[in-house]
């Protein structure tokens, strides 16, 4: 990345404290106190609202009794990634949302951060709370190492499969390695997280693309099953003049670095502006802020209200000092010697179309400049497509999303799909609750005798 | 304004809260100190042959997060000489002429000896005497204490050693830790005690470290039973108290567990004078008193109490043997449909804990949806089974959701001892 104009570096201590995990872990006594809070509710509303329906009352019990071995047990059997859900789920709209402390007019209990106190203990001291089961023979491959392959392939593992996860990354994890905003989930606690899988037996075949390095003829001959989790492919263009100029870049190819690199060799520009109004978007701006950016513009073409990101994270980018341009279009980026030097926008209204539709028109003449050296995309990513179709002979939806019957098979029943590559992105607990479903369907599909019981 | 000054034996004390003998009154710098934060009266921590104490002393039992629900100790009488406290005792009535200083007192169970110290603590100008009867552990192997509290003609024997030459108050302190405290009660009575107080605290052995297996509080690996006290004894004190204020007609002294005005206003309904606090004190400090005035003027002033007589007392009828409660009256629970948040733990209770009464709403909640649009689940009690047991509604987290209302029976009112023809 070539940019114009880059934010001066912070101290090394600046930076850890702008990332600091938020809100930080909670102390013994801090945990003791809410976890007494929580009601034991009978047949309790948060397990419902959880995708992978962990039992709420009971781990928070745990952590009251002090058995935290025992509390972790009950998160990671019914979540195996309970550790990163703990920091990075929407618990505002899920468990927490559904917490009948709100009824009382009292604040929700605070599950997912008692989440991550009782998976931490078991992380911190290497507690190894579950193994692979008796081996039945069978293998499977698992395609990306994301959340919703690292929950098949935990799954599967613990029925006695054996399974191999080939991966194009170095490092393993998916989005929650690579994409998650760091300030909720640091790579390396991803990478803790995924050794717990490893310690299953799941072998990880890193810096290895399916259809390149490996093909699907191969797996399809080595293997029994084979499940794919690949998440989405590259963010949507702008489709305006000067798109192609240096420093005009996707969400996750900026978001990656803040990941995997030091914050300090983490390029950005001094002025930034981002484009679109998602939880990606915030995550982009907010880092952009947190890098040392001086001045961060978020463009979206809609008001205010339409905005699709939580609550919550607008809230945090309006803390960190973000500038929003409500219903504002960006029209053209200006270059100067092939570097990205300004933005211009144009202000937009909604109109009703003729079929009685609201559509976005621009207003001609509301034309203005902004300085910047960085441009991101977050307006969504694509789904893969031709990978799938064409080598894997796998059924897409119209919207390019992988076709599945309710045990998450595709159209080629030796293939399992899960996650963002079939739900279109949603969050890091659904392709968990998907990938261990997908792994039940692997599981009845290769015969198994517990799938009958169930 | 609700005057809060009390006649104990003829003595004024500012307010019905004194300090109780313990840690809080084992010096003159603190009882002082006490006075000015606005206790009327303090118990000096129990004078005697001084002993040495054990490291560590206490343990206590902490509820969901919140500390010290219960607490014990192992410790013994004042460690400093009774010269020492006697000349500090002078000092604070000095500077405080109007408060009251009870000296508790605790020595060999000879007439001599008691008799000298009774006469010493007099001389040395402190208001009234606490005979310390109660210390459950530690002293009474030594013939002291319970030893003496747990037997009536001990008790009596040496009240009335006491009586025979003191000039101010007596009051014998009573220790819980009998089979029937009315007749230890009586017995003081008859040896001319002019008060009792209770409880002491109560024989306990406070935890058990799961790792060492030494029990606390922990000293040198080993433990040894100790007085147990806090919140978690209240409505043993309230039961004590009740049960000596039926029996005898002297002043009774309350004390176990009061942390908070409506703490002491209950211990005054069922009898109580004045009330002694040593937990909440050792918990919190001194300034604990400044609410326990100040609240309990306030609910006196809401109910036209002017003064604390005006409610003494006034729970003790009521009071019954179980024979004499009325067997015909019955209430039911009913739920607050507005109010239910649909933790359904009332319908976890009497399913499992009581009498099958109350009946799960279905899927859809009964139609009621939370602030996030989410069902919520309201029970429904089943008017024919319930039998007004009160689990549900002491088990319900929010107040007011779940009330016991009463149905006619059609039935006049019958107890047991009616029934059975006892009634007499
Ligand atoms: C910026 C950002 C922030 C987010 N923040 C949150 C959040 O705060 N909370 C939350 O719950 N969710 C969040 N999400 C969503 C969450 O990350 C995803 O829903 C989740 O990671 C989906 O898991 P997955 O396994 O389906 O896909 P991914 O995590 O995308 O994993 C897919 C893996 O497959 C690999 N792969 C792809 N093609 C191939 C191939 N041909 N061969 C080999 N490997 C391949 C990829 O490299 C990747 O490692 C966020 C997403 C983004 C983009
Ligand atoms: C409502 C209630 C009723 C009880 N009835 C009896 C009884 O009929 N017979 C009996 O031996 N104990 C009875 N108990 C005492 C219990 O068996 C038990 O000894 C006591 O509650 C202490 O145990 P805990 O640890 O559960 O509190 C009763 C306890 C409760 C709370
Ligand atoms: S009062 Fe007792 S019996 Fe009646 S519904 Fe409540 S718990 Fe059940």
């Amino acid at each position: 990345m070539n940019l114009r104009e880059t934010a001066p570096k912070l101290s090394p201590e600046q930076y850890e404290k702008n990332f600091a995990e938020s809100p930080p872990a909670m102390t013994s006594r801090q945990a003791a106190i809410e976890a007494a809070r929580c009601l034991y509710c009978f047949d309790a509303p948060c397990i419902s609202a959880c995708p992978t329906h962990i039992d709420v009352p009971t781990f928070i019990k745990k952590i009251s009794s002090d058995n935290l071995r025992g509390s972790a047990r009950v998160i990671l059997e019914a979540n195996i990634l309970g550790h990163s859900c703990g920091r990075v789920c929407p618990t505002e709209v899920l468990c927490e949302g559904a917490c009948v402390m709100h009824e009382k007019q009292e604040k929700p209990i605070e599950i997912g951060r008692l989440q991550r106190f009782a998976v931490d203990y078991v992380l911190d001291r290497n507690i190894q709370l579950f193994h692979a089961g008796q081996p039945n023979g069978k293998r499977v491959a698992c395609v990306g190492a994301g959340p919703a392959s690292l929950a098949c392939a935990a799954e599967l593992a613990k029925f006695g499969y054996l399974v191999t996860i080939f991966d194009r990354n170095e490092l393993p994890g998916g989005l929650d390695t690579h994409g998650i905003a760091a300030y909720k989930l640091r790579a390396k606690d991803s990478l803790r997280e995924v050794d717990l899988i490893r310690a299953l037996g799941v072998e990880f075949r890193q810096n290895t693309t399916v259809g390149r390095d490996v093909l699907f003829e191969k797996l399809e001959k080595d293997f029994d099953a084979i499940f794919i989790g690949i998440g989405l492919g590259e963010t949507w263009d702008l489709k305006i003049p000067g798109d192609e100029l240096d420093g005009v870049v996707g969400a996750m190819e900026f978001i990656e670095p803040t990941k995997t690199r030091a914050f300090k060799d983490v390029p950005v520009g001094r002025r930034v502006a981002c484009i679109g109004a998602g939880n990606t978007a915030i995550d982009v701006v907010t880092a952009a802020k947190r890098l040392g950016a001086e001045q961060v513009h978020l463009i979206y073409r809609r008001g205010e209200t339409d905005m699709p990101a939580f609550r919550y994270e607008y809230d945090l980018a309006k803390l960190d000092g973000v500038t929003f341009h409500w219903r504002t279009q960006p029209t053209r980026a200006i270059g100067q010697d092939g570097k990205v030097s300004a933005l211009e926008c144009v202000h937009t209204r909604s109109e009703s179309a003729a079929d009685g539709s609201r559509k976005i028109a621009t207003i001609p003449g509301s034309e203005f400049i902004i300085d910047v050296d960085l441009i991101v995309r977050a307006i969504g990513q694509k789904p893969v497509t031709q990978l799938l179709h064409e080598v894997a002979a796998v059924a897409l939806r119209e919207n390019g999303t992988i076709a599945v019957n309710k045990n998450h098979q595709t159209g080629n029943p030796k293939y399992f799909a899960a996650g963002d590559c079939v739900n279109g992105g949603k969050e890091v607990v659904d392709a968990v609750a998907e990938g261990m479903a997908a792994a039940r369907g692997i599981d009845a599909w290769c015969g198994s005798p517990r799938a009958k019981q169930a | 304004m609700a005057d809060l000054k009390t006649n104990f034996c003829g003595l004024q004390s500012p307010n019905p809260f004194w300090l109780a003998s313990g840690p809080p009154t084992n010096t003159g710098g603190q009882v002082m100190r006490a006075f000015e934060a606005g206790w009327g009266g303090a118990v000096w921590k129990t004078i005697g042959d001084p002993i040495r104490n054990t490291s560590s002393r206490y343990g206590a039992i902490d509820l969901n997060g919140v500390k010290m629900m219960g607490l014990n100790n192992i410790e013994l009488i004042s460690d400093r000489s009774i010269e020492t406290n006697l000349r500090e005792i002078t000092e604070v009535k000095k500077r405080f002429p109007k408060h009251l200083v009870i000296a508790s007192l605790m020595v060999e169970s000879k007439r001599e000896v008691w008799q000298d110290i009774v006469r010493r603590a007099e001389d040395a100008g402190s208001d009234a005497l606490e005979l310390n009867f109660g210390c459950p552990h530690g002293m009474s192997e030594r013939g002291m204490g319970a030893a003496v509290g747990q037997v009536p003609e001990y008790t009596e024997m040496i009240t009335s050693w006491a009586k025979q030459v003191a000039q101010t108050p007596v009051i014998s302190k009573l220790t819980p830790n009998v089979t029937d405290i009315t007749r230890i009660a009586a017995a003081a009575e008859q040896g001319g005690a002019d008060a009792v107080s209770l409880i002491n605290t109560i024989n306990s052995l406070m935890s058990v470290d799961l790792e060492s297996f030494a029990p606390t509080p922990n000293v040198a690996g080993k433990s040894s039973h100790g007085g147990y006290c806090g919140p978690a004894v209240k409505p043993i004190a309230l039961h004590l108290i009740s049960s000596v204020a039926k029996k005898i007609k002297i002043p009774i002294v309350g004390i176990g567990g009061i942390g908070n005005w409506r703490d002491a206003a209950e211990h005054i309904a069922v009898g109580a004078t004045c009330v002694q606090v040593c937990t909440a004190a050792m918990h919190y400090g001194f300034r604990i008193v400044e609410d326990m005035a100040d609240g309990l003027a306030a609910y006196m002033d809401d109910h036209a109490y002017g003064r604390i007589e005006d409610f003494r007392g006034r729970a003790i009828p009521n009071v019954l043997d179980w024979g004499d409660l009325d067997l015909n009256y019955k209430v039911i629970a009913r739920i607050d449909r507005e109010l239910c948040i649909g933790c359904q733990l009332c319908y976890a209770a009497c399913e499992d804990g009581a009498h099958q009464a109350i009946e799960r709403a279905d899927a859809t909640g009964g139609g009621k949806k939370n602030t996030n649009g989410m069902g919520v689940h309201v029970p429904r009690i089943i008017d024919e089974e319930c039998v007004g047991c009160n689990l549900c509604a002491l088990v319900c987290p929010v107040d007011r959701c779940i009330t016991m209302v009463q149905v006619d029976t059609g039935l006049p009112p019958m107890s047991w001892k009616q029934r059975t023809g006892q009634a007499g």
